[in-house]
């Protein structure tokens, strides 16, 4: 793959992520490549979230949470050279249940561009349109942006989620297990935004549909109680793994 | 009847009667003093001056007394303690320092009022020469309601999701950022609520303002916050302990203005709360 030379998007090495006494992941080394959807499986437990949380600083907010190890952004540690707020901008977060604000649908999607001091109106507007249909969500709610954004079903209120985080312009987007309270219907669309946000953007995807993983993940990367097991192109993760740990895991034998 | 069909019958009426007990005496002291002062209530009643060494006319000065003690305490004390409040909930680390705070706060609440009084005395009136005053009295109020005010904010505080913050934060936003924009907007009916509340709780306050405001009989409108005033509660206690042969429907009238006046208030809170629940 022509990925593989290209400089790595995020550079993780020897992260650990512990709760008080507990280690929730240990010593994780991992690069993250340019315009890839990395997949990450396991089961419950096994540190996938930490690891997310930890790549844009929301375990930060946890004053239990330790984090040790050094994680860089396009070459600068996320911890030193980049203040939180601007590291969560270009490394945004999708959490695993719709969580929109009480606010509008418009007002929704430029939360992030209002308080980084956005005003002119047109601009927000077009933020709005072009989020919304990467999100594939504009046909749906073109005609009551100024509704409110609970009144969306549960699948719209996700991209809805999506559109927002979208309109703050990420260089990655962290998907929090997107899909577990989806139809599929809803979850298809997800997806299909995925692959398109491929192109400009790189994903990390963390879910517990091993399915998924194997649907849109380019690479996936399978995590077993706070250690990375294995890594690789999705095809071999899915036909022929190194570990045998990993094959039981994708074949359901646990978790 | 089954057994257990008995027991629940008898858990039943253990409940209901304990209701009874908590609803009857409400009911008969707000009923008495209806019953005993409707018939001193009318607008003259209201809005004149007392006369006759308050054995007749109205209570015009004590409620405008009560009115601008409860306003200027609210104006300090509510911005200071929604202030502290957000700082304790959305600041403050746990530590050595906020388990004081908090232990201060709580104390602060079990106080009694007639401490306030003296303290108020002590610190407004003497030291710092406020005299006895509206002023005195309003800032000895303001204080005795902040442990209220920041209870209730923090509670209003606590009731915005979790959610609402992290994904604010997830966004780019700074803590500050944060409370403005996506707690605050949420806490703002139960934090008027808590205030309202509270004004309710100091207008029928006597002990804080005896010693720093309260005139005894004043017949006149007071000329600015540095005058003395007289105020509700303690006209009450006045013309019912004080002086001999008042009227009883003005004394009860004076009562009814009273607790009609902590009604509205809390009704008023009431819509408030019920408003901002139908925007969202």
């Amino acid at each position: 793959m022509t990925a593989e030379a290209a400089a790595p998007k995020i550079e993780i090495r020897d992260l650990t992520v512990a709760y008080g006494r507990e280690t929730a992941l240990r010593s994780l080394s991992l690069d993250i490549l340019p315009n890839e959807i990395l997949s990450i499986i396991g089961p419950s437990n096994s540190g996938k979230t930490s690891f997310l949380r930890a790549l844009n600083r929301m375990n930060d907010l946890e004053p239990r949470i330790r984090t040790t190890g050094t994680i860089r952004l396009d070459g600068a540690d996320i911890r030193r050279g980049i203040a939180a707020e601007d590291l969560r901008k270009r490394v945004g977060m999708i959490f695993a249940l719709p969580n929109p604000l009480p606010l509008s649908i418009f007002e929704n999607v430029v939360y992030g561009p209002r308080r980084s001091g956005v005003r002119d109106k047109k601009i927000l507007a077009g933020l709005v349109e072009r989020s919304l249909r990467s999100s594939f969500l504009w046909d749906e709610v073109k005609d009551r942006l100024q509704s409110s954004a609970f009144k969306l079903s549960g699948g719209q209120q996700q991209r809805l989620c999506i559109a927002r985080t979208l309109a703050l312009g990420p260089e990655v987007i962290l998907y929090d297990e997107p899909c577990s309270g989806l139809d599929p219907i809803s979850t298809a669309k997800v997806e299909e935004s995925m692959t398109e946000l491929r192109k400009s953007q790189t994903i990390v995807l963390v879910t517990n549909n091993t399915k998924q993983a194997a649907r849109v993940g380019t690479r996936t990367a399978f995590f077993l109680s706070g250690e990375m097991v294995e890594i690789g192109p999705t095809g071999k993760m899915f036909t022929a793994p190194d570990d045998k740990r990993t094959e039981d895991y994708i074949v359901g034998r646990f978790g | 009847m089954s057994r257990e069909g008995r027991r629940q019958t008898v858990g039943f009426g253990v409940l209901l009667l304990a209701t009874i007990v908590v609803v009857v005496p409400v009911v008969f002291i707000v009923g008495m003093i209806v019953a005993k002062g409707w018939s001193a209530l009318s607008l003259d009643f209201l809005f004149t001056m007392p006369t006759e060494g308050m054995k007749a006319g109205g209570i015009f000065p004590a409620l405008v007394g009560t009115i601008l003690l409860v306003g200027v305490a609210v104006l300090f004390s509510m911005p200071i303690g929604v202030m502290a409040a957000i700082y304790l909930s959305e600041y403050a680390k746990d530590n050595l320092l906020t388990r004081l705070i908090n232990l201060a706060i709580i104390n602060l609440a079990g106080v009694s009022s007639v401490v306030y009084g003296l303290f108020g005395l002590s610190l407004f009136v003497v030291f710092l020469k406020f005299g006895v005053s509206i002023i005195s009295g309003a800032l000895t109020l303001g204080i005795m309601t902040l442990p209220v005010i920041i209870t209730t904010t923090r509670e209003a505080l606590r009731t915005v999701p979790r959610s609402y913050r992290e994904v604010s934060f997830s966004l780019g936003a700074s803590r500050w950022q944060t409370v403005r924009h996506s707690v605050l907007p949420s806490a703002v009916p139960g934090i008027l609520t808590g205030a309202i509340l509270s004004i309710g709780r100091i207008a029928g306050e006597t002990a804080p303002i005896l010693f720093t405001v309260a005139a005894f009989y004043l017949p006149r409108l007071p000329h600015g916050l540095s005058d003395q005033a007289m105020a509700l509660p303690y006209h009450l206690y006045i013309i019912s302990t004080q002086i001999p042969g008042i009227p009883e429907n003005i004394r009860y009238g004076t009562a009814l203005v009273l607790i009609g006046f902590v009604l509205v208030l809390n009704i008023s809170a009431t819509i408030i709360r019920a408003r901002y629940r139908k925007r969202k």
